[in-house]
């Protein structure tokens, strides 16, 4: 129980943000941090047992377009449309996965099929023009008068809740995986998956476990951000462009701790807006500049991300029992 | 015969004192051994006794924790392993470690990589198919469909090809047939009379003393006996321990 | 046959030889170094831009721009490896990859820093020819002629030198060399400069054909990657055949349907030769 509360008092503080009613501009910062933190943290629960994605682009535009395409075409809420997108995107998942683990791809080959995929999804999404908008993007319809709940159209302290939701959700997942055989059974696949075979774990099933919760996380990801911006379109959705960024944020926050993507997404939002704050739009090429020297050094000199630099320290104490509340100094 | 086939014998290979391992395991616990020009020395011992830790040693695959390594005026520990052969020091390392995918002649030539090597390239692989026949037969097959005294065979070709005053060999009988193990020994003589300095570990107690002049008993890193071959071969302990004497 | 199909499948054996060139120089560079360059298709952007620059704003003639190109993209490729890839040489693997996803962010972003993000086009183009009842662009045929006698100067290299010899060796097995009296850092660089060098020619023959932009590269990027994985990665005979394979995959996907359809088909037959044979479509 002990646990939990300090969890549940800071879920309870962020809760209560909006009605410090920040500026709007600060609010929009805020719920893109929580969307892009959800969606690494997604990603790392794969990437940190060796599970290398470079597609998960596609699942949050299995996930968006899904819903979006509901919405507008048959008029089916995102309440359910969401849901629906996510189990698409799992299916989706699973039909790469499941061969993908029962054969052996791993490592580069791994890396590199779930390129491919990603891509698949982004051309997909250009094809279908007629129902998506192909490259130029979609607008989901506007709620009819009194609808925007049922539309899932907030404003932004609406956003800002179901946002933090689902964010509070990846964490808990996280820690519910952390404290499961399945953790430790993927921690021994990763180091040697003949090893883990060897011993009775079921390597396919514990991948593909943890695949569903990580593309779960990512396909809700991706419907939010479509939900909360109003628009999709297939570069920020799908596609090798955005699967890289995710990628960045969950590296550069640090992939082995539960806080590690969200620190990640703080410092790449950071970085976009400071970046375009500092430069305007005259120097646009200067973010991805920043972001691939960054994602250098970050693999040359703190291979473990920012949250790394803090792991030993927090380990020591756990490994120790101490009381919560004793100095970690 | 030319001067860039007839190879001086080179000058004195020296260790003493080596201490070496990997990581934590240690293998070598102050091991002495000498190779005097022109002659053949082999190393023997049961498995795992640092046989092998030794010849990567020599070779700087593996740099020694204590102790001192020289090769005439020398000091190996400080060259890096690449500029071995050309100082005359070929290694044929254990399973031979062929590229299964180029042919033997290809293997050939990656052995006369170095600068001072090339200029000799024709010659000294005219003079290894003069060596061994066959592997002028199979001169364009793949390395990796030789049969295994045939591998042994390019390997050591491929080690000559470097043009070396001293030969390394780890094990050259591992893994072969009795047949085949006395042809790779019928071999190692024949490269003997090249004038070339040998220095063989081996497990294979009987054969190496057969062939090489004097010999050290490697036992858990540390030499337990040294001596002539044709006196090893008559000690009561080592007929026990490794030649199933009585 | 229908002269629109024979023409679909001529132009896919051109796109093939456009493929080809990256996906041996990715082919190499792995083969040898054994790190994927994830930015291999932005070192080839900046190639675009360098014969673009070079010709038209410069004003140097066409040929002299190409012929720069090469050592220039064979410098990068060096840098690439000094820099980024030679202190990540004992890291896990994926911290390789995602460093190297770092360059092509840089790159991208480099890019547009410099040359924003307009399509610059080179403004060159051959007549089309007659050949038969086909018509086959100039522009197409020449960078095709012009990619295999790359490949065919590559594939020499390997055969006959001996720095091409030992390059064969290191890739099965690394650890021997030294034993050879062969430097594993000093072929890891010629590789490094060599695979850049291609990646160099490869901008030659892309720039007459495609508008650059900062993110051209994501335009055959990714395809470039899954015809290494294809052909068995490091396997450089494997790769250039599935570059033909996926170029007529790609074009006789688009006679019958849409361009966009075409390479959804390419993609998922990928996805399946993975599945398949998960060491690539000629592994032994």
């Amino acid at each position: 129980m002990n646990g939990l509360a300090l969890p549940a008092a800071l879920f309870a503080a962020l809760a209560a943000v909006p009605l410090l009613s920040l500026p709007d501009y600060v609010m929009h910062l805020l719920i893109t941090m929580l969307l892009t933190a959800l969606a690494g943290t997604g990603w790392a629960m794969m990437g940190r047992f060796g599970l290398v994605s470079f597609g998960h682009g596609a699942f949050l535009g299995a996930g968006a377009y899904t819903m979006a395409i509901l919405w507008n075409e048959l008029g089916l809420t995102p309440w359910l449309g969401i849901p629906i997108g996510v189990a698409v995107a799992i299916l989706a998942g699973v039909l790469l996965a499941y061969p993908a683990f029962k054969l052996r791809v791993v490592g580069h080959y791994f890396a590199l099929v779930t390129l491919a995929a990603g891509e698949i999804v982004r051309i997909l999404i250009v094809a279908l023009r007629e129902h998506t908008g192909g490259s130029l993007g979609m607008t989901p319809a506007k709620a009819p008068e009194g609808g925007a709940f049922l539309a899932m159209q907030f404003d932004k302290a609406g956003f800002w809740w179901v946002a933090l939701i689902a964010w509070a959700g990846g964490l808990l997942a996280w820690r519910m995986l952390d404290r499961s055989m399945a953790s430790k059974a993927l921690a021994a696949i990763s180091e040697d998956e003949d090893a883990a075979a060897s011993i009775g774990i079921k390597v396919t099933a514990e991948k593909l476990k943890v695949t569903v919760i990580s593309v779960t996380l990512a396909a809700l990801a991706g419907a939010l951000t479509a939900q909360y911006r109003q628009y999709l379109n297939p570069e920020s959705l799908a596609g090798l462009g955005i699967s890289l960024q995710i990628v960045f944020g969950a590296i550069a926050g640090g992939m082995y701790v539960p806080l590690g993507p969200t620190i990640g997404a703080a410092i790449t939002i950071g970085l976009e807006e400071g970046l375009r704050i500092g430069f305007g739009t005259e120097l646009t090429g200067a973010a991805p500049l920043v972001y691939g020297l960054l994602l250098v050094l970050f693999m040359l000199y703190l291979p473990r991300g920012i949250a790394g630099l803090f792991e030993r320290r927090a380990k020591t104490p756990a490994t120790a029992k101490r009381a919560p509340g004793e100095a970690t100094a | 015969m030319s001067a860039a086939l007839k190879p001086d014998a080179g000058p004195r290979l020296e260790l003493s004192g080596i201490q070496a391992g990997y990581g934590d395991f240690q293998a070598l616990f102050g091991v002495g051994l000498r190779v005097e020009p022109g002659e053949a020395v082999g190393v023997v011992g049961p498995n795992g006794a640092g046989k092998t830790t030794l010849l990567r040693v020599i070779s700087g695959l593996i740099r020694p924790r204590a102790g001192t390594l020289r090769y005439g005026d020398r000091d190996l520990t400080r060259v890096p392993p690449h500029e071995l052969p050309g100082l005359g020091i070929a290694h044929v390392p254990e399973n031979r470690r062929l590229f299964p995918h180029l042919t033997v002649e290809e293997n050939l030539k990656v052995g006369a990589f170095t600068k001072s090597a090339r200029a000799h390239f024709e010659k000294r692989r005219d003079h290894v198919y003069e060596l061994f026949p066959r592997m002028k037969q199979r001169r364009h097959q793949l390395a990796g469909t030789l049969s295994g005294g045939e591998q042994q065979m390019c390997a050591i070709g491929r080690a000559l090809m470097s043009g070396p005053k001293i030969l390394l060999l780890d094990e050259p009988s591992a893994g072969l047939a009795p047949l085949v193990v006395q042809q790779v020994f019928e071999l190692v003589k024949r490269i003997r009379q090249e004038g070339l300095t040998v220095l063989i570990v081996e497990q294979n107690v009987a054969q190496v003393l057969r062939v090489v002049d004097r010999a050290y008993v490697l036992e858990t890193g540390r030499v337990a006996a040294e001596g002539r071959s044709a006196e090893l071969a008559a000690d009561p302990a080592i007929r026990r321990s490794y030649l199933g004497g009585h | 046959m229908d002269p629109f199909f024979l023409e679909a499948l001529v132009n896919g054996i051109l796109l093939g030889g456009v493929f080809a060139l990256p996906a041996l120089g990715l082919n190499l560079v792995f083969g040898v170094v054994d790190v994927v360059w994830l930015c291999y298709a932005e070192l080839v952007m900046v190639g675009m831009y360098t014969v673009w620059f070079l010709y038209t704003q410069a004003g140097w003639p066409l040929g002299l721009a190409f012929a720069a190109c090469l050592p220039a993209i064979a410098v990068l490729g060096l840098l690439l490896h000094l820099i980024v890839v030679r202190p990540l040489l004992s890291s896990p693997p994926i911290n390789q990859v995602l460093a190297t996803g770092g360059v092509l962010f840089f790159l991208q972003g480099a890019a547009t820093l410099v040359f924003s993000t307009d399509f610059r086009s080179l403004g060159v183009d051959m007549p089309p020819m007659e050949v038969g009842e086909v018509f086959v662009s100039g522009t197409k045929l020449a960078a095709f002629i012009a990619a295999l006698v790359g490949a065919g100067i590559l594939w020499a290299f390997l055969k006959f030198t001996y720095v091409g010899t030992a390059i064969r060796a290191i890739a099965r097995d690394r650890e021997v060399m030294p034993l050879m009296g062969v430097d594993p850092q000093k072929i890891y660089l010629i590789a490094s400069a060599v695979g850049g060098a291609l990646a160099g020619l490869a901008a030659c023959l892309l720039v007459v054909q495609l508008d650059v932009h900062p993110f051209v590269g994501l335009s055959f990027g990714p395809i470039t990657f899954m015809i290494c994985v294809m052909g068995g990665l490091g396997n450089m005979l494997g790769g250039f055949l599935a570059a033909f394979l996926m170029g007529l995959i790609i074009s006789v996907g688009g006679f019958w349907g849409t361009t966009e359809f075409s390479y959804v088909v390419a993609f998922a037959f990928f996805i399946i030769v993975m599945f398949l044979r998960p060491k690539g479509l000629f592994a032994r």
